[in-house]
């Protein structure tokens, strides 16, 4: 059952949620970003609708449990390509935004099979296995691909700080997610990974609306002085 | 073994990111010179602030009334800060090295720290101008 922790953490995340889409308005970045807000969109309208499934038919019912799951795969589809988005402005004087919607077209199509292939010898309830599959195999590749990203952004000497900390904040979502779930693959009977998901869930809005809210576009920021390992 | 290994690759990762973030918060606050007025408060000589004196500034910026945009700034500084003193005294004998930079990156966080109290001091003193105006 859910306790007052999950409550509190639900209603902080949609606030958040909202915050981002508030503070991107007011800054007036809501169609550069596109791709960001429209997650926080999906990942509020989603958070809706599992408030009136659990309403409804209760958090242990299998309608909650499949809408839950089925949810999370879209929402983590949704945080993929605003990832590519994200690779987008910072490739975006290369011109080479076709190529780099080919490859994530082809690397979500590539994830998916995988996570089929899989999943293909379970007969039973084989489509939410499929789902569940999906949603970690994606965190693990959104880790992969942050981390090139954040690569990139080291190697052409990107100093645009709003793009660098909507970068490092994702690679903090995907990451702490990619291990909670290996940990909940390692020991099925530790439940604390589910906060571990529930502070990311709230972090990642609260460090995007900070973003938007609290560093103009304009601002600069030399890559060698926020790099992990220079100083 | 496939989930052993994911979760070093991610734990690893987490780090990095996590390090990086916070030094991109941090990064804002060395373009800017303290004030003489923080200066004489904090008891700061020059720019250098050591990584042990954050707590007493922390502790200083707590006192001072908040302007209500820096909370969560703070906040992740010292989430960063107890990580890298975690650090400092895990790996002070076994790599000084990662000691050294652990400890160069407190002295960030506690530059940081007084910036954030050069911040309050001056919003304190706006305030009070303004009062005393509105009385006047």
């Amino acid at each position: 059952m859910l306790g007052p922790i999950d409550y509190v953490v639900w209603s902080v995340c949609m606030l958040a949620q909202t915050a981002v889409l508030v503070c991107a308005f007011r800054s007036q970045c809501l169609r550069q970003y596109f791709t960001l807000n429209f997650y926080m969109l999906a990942a509020l309208l989603l958070s809706m609708g599992r408030v009136f499934v659990f309403v409804r038919y209760g958090y242990t019912s299998p309608q909650y449990f499949y809408f839950y799951y089925f949810s999370d795969a879209l929402l983590t589809i949704c945080l993929f390509f605003a990832l590519m988005g994200l690779y987008l402005h910072v490739f975006q004087e290369m011109g080479v935004s076709s190529y780099l919607r080919t490859a994530a077209i082809l690397l979500l199509g590539l994830t998916a099979w995988i996570s089929y292939q899989m999943v293909v010898t379970s007969s039973h309830k084989m489509l939410t296995h499929f789902v569940v599959e999906l949603s970690q195999n994606l965190y693990f590749v959104g880790v992969v691909l942050t981390y090139l990203l954040w690569g990139a952004i080291m190697k052409l000497r990107e100093t645009r700080t709003r793009l660098i900390q909507l970068v490092l904040a994702l690679g903090v979502y995907f990451s702490a997610f990619a291990a909670s779930y290996a940990l909940r693959n390692l020991y099925p009977e530790f439940v604390a990974w589910r906060y571990v998901a529930h502070l990311m869930q709230v972090w990642l809005p609260l460090a995007w609306a900070y973003t938007f809210i609290k560093i103009p576009e304009e601002a600069r920021l030399a890559t060698d002085r926020v790099a992990a390992t220079n100083r | 073994m496939i989930a052993a290994l994911i979760l070093v690759i991610s734990v690893a990762a987490l780090l990095q990111f996590f390090v990086s973030y916070c030094r991109s918060v941090i990064a804002a606050s060395y373009r800017k010179n303290l004030s003489e007025h923080a200066r004489e408060v904090a008891g700061i000589e020059n720019r250098f602030v050591r990584g042990d004196e954050f707590e007493r500034l922390l502790q200083l910026v707590r006192l001072c009334p908040e302007p209500g945009d820096d909370g969560r700034e703070l906040r992740a500084v010292c989430s960063y800060f107890d990580l890298l003193s975690l650090l400092r005294s895990s790996f002070g004998r076994l790599a000084p090295a990662v000691a050294n930079w652990a400890e160069r990156e407190r002295e960030g966080c506690a530059y940081f720290a007084a910036v954030a109290l050069d911040r309050r001091i001056t919003y304190s003193r706006d305030l009070m101008a303004e009062q005393m105006s509105n009385q006047l």
